[in-house]
């Protein structure tokens, strides 16, 4: 039992930060119809800018994680608006979409190439010390993860459904012909998504790289998993993304533990996500908790 | 002016073999990006690093070395793929690759060309498939893994022994060798673990390990990996002894996993805190150079040219089946090559024979606890 709760404790937290990333998913396709396959990328690089910011120019590890974020704001959220997003969605979703991919490959070779191809240690936040809950060891640096994750998630729904500006946003999601004969400046809504959805990448960044060493290459792992629970949850609810996230990270550390005592190997636990997956698209394809779209000819 | 000009063309022509024949070109196909990243720039600056001494020493047998870097992304494919194509050129040697599952893939290549391969690969079975042209530059699991289990045995004390490998050519292969020895000497395996190359939470491992009540963990992963384990194993307080092999003590594990690190023990083959004055300023050279410490991966990429200078001047010429039938049964010793660093033996199968050391990462930094001779005096 004690094993089993320190899993879910694990999986919960390492889904946060999936969903953190799986939120970015949901975000876009709502206000622009955009599919971001750079999602991992853009999970990945921020560590880069806190690195550069730490061991390039000696700041203290709290000032570089602040410049990382905002480094990931402006580059991540506008400059990727402006210049890929804006002049290719004219084009149709398809171009935009392979622009994305484009994206992500420069982003990673980018990170290669100017920094380093190998691994880097990352500070983490929280201490290396365990923490006695009904009488099971926890880490709590697991805990404080999954404290933040879940903070900037619940802020990230305060702010969409308790601030005129979070109902704009809605608004633009639902309906953006309607929402501009209302008054919303839905080209700004729109940018302001992209803006959050790189701030929530930053702050997934920061967390999972003390777990996952700060690689050019994780963006394949971490968008894998967070598009697998964008379309598990729901893509078109953020609330879907959030359970996606948490399900996925919880269900790849069970089944890395336990997927022995029904007679498979380990080696399959990379491939119990996806298989959830094509059982969520043959049986609910909206997803968990998504709601169905129908489009006509 | 065209008479002038075609004058220069010719002189330029001319002269272009006798450049060409005043170097020998090596291919270095390594792992400079993917999961073995790590590893392939270790090598990458050990060799380049020998290189440059053997050339300003005047080159082997009067020739300058030229390295031309491969990049195999980890991937056996791509590294059996750059093999084929260096060999089309016929070089005199390849250096790399270095993960096992790679070597494993290109070793009848370089057979069937008759070019010796200096590999950086450890499964036991490389050196076992009747390849003449394949030559190790650390030990191979079938002469680590006995003095792994002779350690967990008698210094560690384990009766059981919980074991954590990398499901690739050179886990599985350590995985399979450590099993042998462990039920040879009494020793339970109360958990046998596989995790994936370039894995990266390994949360799920931990636990398992903790709920095992193994006596001893035995960690037998890619540096990388190596790191993230130790890191969540700290976190999650797992706290029997961790034992590994090179891979698990290596200068560039304790520099990814920080404090992590602390308390590892196990055998180390090669490593530039040895107590051996050759090897320690290898070490500085590397670190004043290339501004890091280097693993065992440096050593190994520093010693791969050494041998092919030491082997290319016993044979008397510049040739790949020369070369390779000179390594067979060659002992070089450092005062004769100083760049070999250690006294080592290569046998009939390319296997390699030296002292190696136990060890153990205390306040950052690896110790060296024993020296263990080598198999044969």
């Amino acid at each position: 039992m004690a094993d089993f709760l320190q899993l879910l404790i694990a999986g919960l937290a390492t889904g946060a930060i999936y969903a953190l990333a799986a939120i970015g998913f949901t975000l876009l396709w709502q206000t622009s119809q955009t599919i971001n396959f750079a999602q991992g990328e853009f999970v990945m690089l921020p560590a880069f800018f806190a690195l550069v910011a730490m061991h390039w120019f000696g700041l203290p590890f709290w000032l570089s994680a602040l410049i990382a974020i905002g480094c990931a704001v402006i580059l991540l959220g506008l400059v990727f608006k402006l210049v890929i997003v804006d002049p290719l969605i004219r084009q149709g979703v398809l171009p935009l979409v392979i622009s994305t991919i484009a994206v992500g490959l420069l982003l990673k070779d980018g990170a290669k190439e100017a920094y380093s191809a190998e691994a880097h240690r990352f500070p983490s936040i929280f201490p290396d010390r365990l923490v006695d809950v009904l009488g099971v060891k926890i880490s709590l640096a697991q805990l404080g993860v999954l404290a933040v994750a879940l903070a900037a998630i619940a802020a990230l729904q305060w702010f969409l459904a308790a601030t005129s500006t979070g109902r704009q946003m809605q608004a633009t999601a639902q309906n953006p012909g309607v929402a501009r004969i209302l008054g919303v400046r839905v080209e700004r809504m729109v940018m302001l998504t992209f803006v959050l959805n790189a701030a929530l990448a930053a702050v997934a960044s920061l967390l999972i790289s003390p777990i996952y060493l700060v690689k050019f290459s994780n963006g394949e792992t971490l968008g894998l998993a967070a598009f697998v629970a964008a379309i598990v949850g729901g893509f078109n609810q953020v609330r879907g993304a959030i359970a996606g996230g948490l399900l996925v990270g919880v269900i790849d550390n069970l089944a890395g533990a336990y997927s022995g005592l029904i007679g498979v190997s380990s080696s399959y636990r990379q491939a119990v996500p996806l298989a959830l997956l094509v059982l969520v698209i043959l049986f609910r394809p909206q997803g968990l908790l998504g709601r169905r779209e129908e489009r006509s000819v | 002016m065209k008479k002038s000009l075609l004058a220069c063309l010719v002189a330029s022509a001319a002269a272009l073999p006798a450049a060409a024949q005043d170097s020998i070109t090596i291919p270095n196909i390594i792992e400079l990006s993917g999961a073995g990243a790590t590893v392939g720039n270790n090598w990458k600056n050990g060799s380049s690093l020998a290189v440059e001494e053997i050339n300003a020493a005047g080159g082997i047998l009067g020739k300058k070395i030229v390295l031309e870097f491969v990049d195999t992304g980890s991937d056996p494919g791509k590294a059996r793929a750059a093999i084929q194509r260096a060999l089309d050129r016929k070089p005199v040697a390849i250096f790399g690759p270095i993960y096992s599952g790679s070597v494993s893939a290109t070793l009848k290549l370089t057979a069937d060309a008759e070019v010796p391969q200096i590999i950086g690969g450890e499964a036991a079975n490389l050196t076992a498939q009747g390849s003449k042209y394949i030559f190790r530059t650390s030990f191979g699991q079938n002469v680590s893994m006995p003095k792994i289990a002779n350690y967990l045995r008698d210094e560690v004390k384990a009766k059981s022994v919980a074991i954590v490998y990398v499901n690739n050519d050179f886990g599985r292969g350590g995985r399979n060798a450590i099993m042998k020895e462990l039920e040879s000497r009494g020793i339970k395996a109360a958990a046998d673990l596989s995790t994936e190359s370039g894995q990266a939470d390994f949360a799920a491992d931990v636990i398992k390990v903790k709920g095992s009540g193994a006596d001893a963990v035995f960690v037998y992963l890619n540096e990388e990996e190596s790191a993230r384990f130790l890191v969540e194993a700290k976190k999650q307080g797992l706290d029997k002894p961790l034992i590994g092999e090179t891979t698990l003590l290596g200068q560039k594990v304790i520099d990814l996993a920080g404090a992590a690190a602390n308390g590892v023990r196990g055998h180390v083959g090669l490593t530039v805190d040895a107590p051996i004055p050759a090897i320690q300023n290898f070490g500085k050279k590397f670190e004043a150079r290339f501004k890091y410490k280097p693993d065992h991966n440096g050593v190994k990429g520093y010693i791969a040219p050494y041998m092919v200078k030491a082997a290319a001047e016993k044979a008397g010429k510049l040739d790949g089946k020369a070369i390779a039938a000179a390594l067979h049964g060659l002992t070089i010793t450092p005062d004769k090559v100083p760049g070999i660093l250690i006294e080592a033996t290569w046998d009939a199968t390319g296997e390699i024979d030296r002292i190696s050391f136990l060890a153990e990462v205390r306040d950052g930094k690896q110790v060296i606890t024993k020296v263990l001779p080598k198999l044969k005096q």
